[in-house]
């Protein structure tokens, strides 16, 4: 059963000329006597561009065909990531679809990843993830200034800012969902 | 953010509303006070009943066998009809699928009709109406609403729709209506152009957005209908009222067809309203206005929400 316009409502997926879409923002107006009028402010699930349409009452979408699974990391093979499914076969996802998710990746890692008609379009790291910082300049010791931070790269060349008293071979915790610093892992 | 985003309790929520709670009561006094003055007979119609009122964009919420009423209109015709020459009803109307910033699906309504009235002689009657009720509930004649000022001194504005379209959307519906574009026009044209300081009246609705009102009989292109707008929100909808029952037909006919060609819910065309109209309508006018939107007004509160306490969440 597809959508009509009256199940429209902000977080409902739907799917227009083959893109899948999240409606982030809803209204719904209606002028005395007339036919209503749907507002949305739909975001692509593939690409995240963001659209505005006016449904009518007589507008049907289709539901999108989402899947969700869980997989678990394994390698990478050239600009492929390769992840292990529940049947324990193997999925490739384009480093296109991570995005700089592929940066934070590690072995055995399991992601929420958002299947549409079959194809992966959204992964979902766990929220925190541990890296050695690789690269990045000695702090100065003794700097008090509160929010003075540094750039620092880790492995597979990502390079995010972290406070001055990070250093080399430090590990860190990444938050995935913005791919900053959140805090230092202390060595036990 | 969980702070910001938690519902009040109960009790908490209920003790705010008190302010809302004595503006809708002082409200709902002051224009008891204004009909019964008139010499107005207040009247109670059923709220569940076995037909909903046919109309093109409304639909009934379904009640077992029954339907709750989208509003009183036909039963107060039945009452003119009986003889009943001033007549005015507040209570609940339920519409299906309505709900946003300014819809409920469960709201309050006014209606009143006037025997040997047009839709004019009741917008006169609606600026004293205002006049009275807004002097009652605030002890002036203006609403300071959302850091505006609206004076509802009458004479207000009057506008032909035909204008008001040809201003601010380009185009005439009097002249060539196109259903889809009117409402979206008027929607994202000209009411965001509509003063926000003082009411206006929009009138002579083109033919096919007559609804129940009738057409003019020295220019039947436009119908015996407006809207009052204030503060940019729609308050108030009235006709010259359709008596004649073979026109009422035919509309209910092609409402009929247009609502299966949608996929929207027929129904029946009332048989008792339709013996009314046989039985002879006197020319009548009528009035529907949307209290909790008035009450909005005058409590200065920006959504419907703010002044239904036991409204259920919008998410």
């Amino acid at each position: 059963m597809p959508y009509t316009a009256s199940d429209l409502r902000k977080g409902l997926k739907v799917e227009m000329d083959g893109v899948p879409y999240v409606i982030t923002e809803f209204q719904f107006v209606k002028p005395g006597k007339g036919a209503a009028i749907y507002n949305c402010r739909l975001k692509s699930m593939i690409d995240g561009s963001t659209i505005t349409k006016a449904f009518r009452s007589n507008d049907i979408l289709d539901k999108p065909d989402l899947e969700e699974h869980t997989l678990r990391y394994s390698y990478s093979e050239g600009d492929d990531f390769i992840f292990m499914n529940e049947n324990f076969e193997q999925v490739a996802i384009p480093g296109s679809v991570l995005g700089d998710s592929k940066y934070f990746l590690y072995e055995d890692c399991e992601v929420e990843v958002l299947f549409h008609n079959g194809r992966p379009v959204e992964v979902t790291l766990p929220t925190f993830v541990e890296k050695v910082i690789v690269e990045t300049e000695p702090g100065s010791r003794g700097n008090t200034v509160q929010n003075v931070t540094k750039p620092a790269k880790i492995a597979g060349g990502y390079t995010l800012q972290v406070p001055l008293f990070v250093n080399q071979g430090d590990t860190i915790k990444i938050d995935t969902r913005t791919g900053e610093y959140a805090d230092r892992v202390l060595k036990k | 953010m969980r702070l910001l985003n938690r519902i009040p309790p109960e009790a908490e929520r209920l003790a705010a509303a008190r302010g809302v709670l004595q503006i809708r009561a002082r409200l709902l006094q002051a224009i008891r006070s204004f009909f019964v003055s008139r010499g107005y007979l207040e009247v109670e119609t059923p709220v569940r009943i076995p037909v909903p009122a046919l109309e093109r964009h409304i639909d009934a919420e379904p009640a077992g066998d029954h339907f709750l009423r989208t509003s009183p209109e036909f039963h107060m015709k039945r009452l003119l009809a009986a003889g009943y020459e001033k007549i005015f009803q507040i209570g609940p109307c339920f519409r299906r699928g309505e709900r946003g910033r300014f819809h409920h699906p469960e709201y309050t309504m006014l209606e009143w009709y006037r025997a040997g009235a047009n839709y004019l002689d009741m917008l006169n009657e609606m600026e004293s109406l205002m006049a009275e009720a807004v002097q009652a509930v605030q002890g002036l004649l203006q609403t300071p609403y959302q850091g505006r000022l609206i004076s509802w001194t009458p004479p207000w504005e009057r506008m032909r729709v035909a204008d008001a379209f040809r201003a601010w959307a380009g185009w005439d519906p009097v002249a060539a209506y196109d259903a889809d574009r009117f409402d979206r026009d008027l929607v994202e044209r000209v009411e965001p152009q509509l003063p926000m300081n003082r009411p206006v009246v929009l009138k002579d609705y083109p033919a096919e957005a007559a609804a129940l009102a009738r057409l003019n009989a020295s220019n039947p292109r436009v119908a015996e209908r407006w809207e009052l707008y204030a503060g940019g929100l729609e308050l108030a909808n009235a006709f010259s009222e359709l008596t004649d029952p073979t026109e009422m037909r035919r509309r209910f006919t092609q409402w009929s067809a247009e609502r299966q060609a949608a996929g929207q819910a027929v129904y029946p065309a009332d048989p008792a309203f339709l013996a009314a109209l046989e039985a002879g309508l006197p020319p009548s006018g009528g009035v529907a206005l949307g209290v909790d939107r008035l009450v909005m007004l005058l409590a200065d509160v920006r959504s419907l929400d703010d002044v239904l306490p036991f409204r259920e969440p919008l998410e």
